[in-house]
């Protein structure tokens, strides 16, 4: 698969200096705190998990990291560049969003019912960068290609396609821009079990081939293992556990992040109302302490 | 023994812009008393048109074939009075508590109507048993929840509004359509647990319809896998995940991510899934299945037993023990 500009390899060599830096992070809303000092740093190539229940502030997390939301507090650094900040000019506007695209989690509102899939990324790339059109037509049949789309898909209008296909245009449509860092805003949540399969490959390729790094909201702990190294564990606004997903999984600290593991269904398990799950962790903390 | 819900060859059609389209083709399952069935499949497989068939709530226009005998009455000739008490015999969840609610009358209206309006209980008799279905799906203070609107309460407590409701015309089966999957985990977990104390309490017996094939194993005692309006397979629930019969459960198994584990690319079913009405002639989900060979195109796939199960593929015996890589095994 070739790149569709030339920056993006050099780019990838150039440094395992973090491409996202949070610090700090706070963000309220009125009275309520929708997140509190959150910190992490993501390197490139690698992928980061957010996970946590509703109300959590992980999305108020991906918000403030594209800039659709204001930080009460803290730095976000992407790229070297502080962006806690709102953009003063267009072109520094444009700029953050060349390095963060976002991917949300229904494809059925997330793209314009009149524009096909091929002008919409036509419209990226006219906006974001120099080609001319014969370029940019190039570019369009490689994103399709990357993201699995044949000629007649990326040409039709939304309504004419499926909501895996309408997620892999707005993926397609995000890599536009040759960003460094993905968020990925619950964006397999919506797809059948089959699609979503699809889809996790198609994200795995992707940063295989380009060394882009992603940031997964979720509430789906197998797809969080599927694609991510690391987690942060939110609950109410606050990370409560943050490290390695495998070891977050396999052997959660926190009770928050304990419970959450505990309520995935699997081999032999039963469901637990929640006074039983809390006096089966008491007895259990009275076992080992 | 005989079952409380027998559906023997049902085949559904509903009036579309483009005239009438088949969305259920020949389906066959029964619930026991007390029995929970499991309906897995993905979008446009029929699986919800199925719960609304049983529940007599198709679309005006719709056609079907084929029977559906619920403790002995035919529900599909039901009308008048007697397909009102089929509604409350059988009750039904949806995935959205908040598209099925008024959003601008008290929680106690909604729950107490069908009771106050049909059974004309006093208003008082009825907030009572509100009160005390409430309790029974584990809400605190019903008296101060009656009073409240649906948008002082959250999804989880508004969905356990609606299985308490349900409760209210004291059914014997539940059509439980994806009710948990707009809920988070520990919610769904909490949801499920009440769903599993009623059905021991009251010998509920339940459909339980959702696209995740480890919760209907967990929760059912029999799932049904439905793909295109049909159903292919049905099998103890616990056997489903580990021993297949039908290349596309084994393909659903192996296509979801593993919590215990990454692997380097997902066995993905390639293409998608597809509606009765757009399936191809022959088997249905030989377009998409590994192991498809001429013969699976040129006819129509019938229902055989096979240790236990039914499955609808004719190289099942052959294939079976090598449908999975073994990772789920």
């Amino acid at each position: 698969m070739s790149e569709p500009t030339a920056t993006s390899t050099a780019r990838l060599a150039r440094s395992d200096e973090p491409v996202l830096s949070v610090r700090g992070l706070r963000k309220v809303f009125g009275t309520q705190v929708a997140v509190d000092d959150m910190s992490f740093d993501l390197l490139p190539g690698r992928s980061l998990a957010i996970v946590g229940e509703s109300g959590s502030g992980k999305t108020t997390v991906a918000r403030m990291i594209v800039g659709l939301e204001k930080a009460t507090a803290g730095t976000i650094v992407a790229c070297g560049r502080d962006r806690s900040k709102p953009a003063r000019r267009g072109a520094e506007r444009k700029l953050r969003g060349r390095e963060v695209q976002i991917v949300f989690q229904d494809p059925y509102s997330s793209l314009d019912p009149r524009q096909s899939g091929a002008d919409l990324i036509d419209e990226v790339l006219r906006v974001h960068h120099d080609h001319d059109a014969k370029d940019r037509k190039r570019i369009v049949g490689e994103l399709a290609e990357i993201v699995g789309l044949d000629q007649r898909q990326i040409n039709a209008m939304p309504k004419a396609l499926s909501g895996g296909q309408r997620q892999r245009v707005a993926i397609a449509r995000a890599l536009a821009t040759d960003p460094r860092v993905l968020i990925l805003d619950e964006s397999v949540a919506a797809l059948d079990v089959s699609i979503q399969a699809q889809v996790l490959n198609v994200l795995a390729d992707i940063r295989d081939d380009r060394g882009i790094s992603y940031v997964l909201i979720s509430h789906d702990l197998a797809v969080v293992r599927q694609l991510t190294e690391d987690a942060l564990v939110m609950q109410r606004g606050i990370v409560v556990e943050q490290g390695p997903t495998a070891s977050i999984l396999d052997n959660p600290q926190h009770s928050y992040t304990q419970m959450l593991r505990a309520s995935v269904p699997g081999p032999g398990w039963k469901p637990q109302r929640m006074r039983e799950r809390k006096a089966a962790a008491e007895a259990a903390a009275a076992q080992t302490g | 023994m005989s079952a409380l819900l027998e559906v023997t060859d049902l085949t559904v059609s509903l009036q579309m812009d483009a005239g009438m389209r088949e969305v259920i083709t020949g389906t066959t399952l029964s619930i026991a008393e007390g029995e929970a069935l499991g309906l897995v499949g993905e979008s446009g497989s029929g699986k919800s048109m199925t719960a609304k068939t049983i529940a007599r709530l198709l679309p005006r226009g719709a056609q079907t074939q084929g029977a559906i005998s619920f403790d002995g009455t035919d529900v599909l000739a039901l009308d008048g009075d007697a397909l009102r008490r089929h509604r409350a015999e059988v009750a039904v969840v949806f995935q959205d508590p908040r598209a099925h609610i008024n959003p601008v009358r008290r929680i106690n209206d909604f729950m107490t109507e069908s009771l106050r309006l049909l059974d004309d209980v006093p208003k008082a008799v009825a907030i009572k048993k509100a009160a005390a279905a409430l309790e029974e799906v584990g809400i605190d203070d019903p008296a101060k929840r009656l009073k409240q609107f649906p948008h002082e309460l959250s999804g989880g407590m508004l969905q356990r509004v609606m299985i308490a409701t349900a409760l209210l015309s004291e059914p014997r089966l539940l059509l439980a359509d994806e009710c948990t999957t707009a809920l988070d985990v520990t919610t769904q977990a909490e949801v499920m647990a009440i769903l599993d104390d009623l059905r021991r309490d009251r010998g509920l017996s339940m459909l339980f319809i959702t696209h995740d094939l480890e919760l209907a194993g967990a929760v059912c005692d029999r799932t049904a896998v439905m793909y295109a309006g049909q159903v292919v397979e049905t099998r103890a629930a616990d056997k489903l995940h580990g021993d297949p019969l039908h290349p596309y459960s084994a393909a659903l198994v192996e296509a979801r991510p593993d919590i215990t584990s990454t692997a380097d690319r997902l066995i993905a079913i390639p293409g998608r899934p597809v509606s009765a009405f757009e399936a191809p002639s022959g088997c249905r989900f030989a377009p998409r299945c590994p192991h498809a060979v001429d013969a699976c195109r040129t006819h129509e796939q019938v229902i055989t037993e096979l240790d236990g199960g039914r499955v609808r593929c004719e190289r099942a015996a052959e294939l079976r023990g090598n449908l999975l890589d073994g990772a789920h095994v």
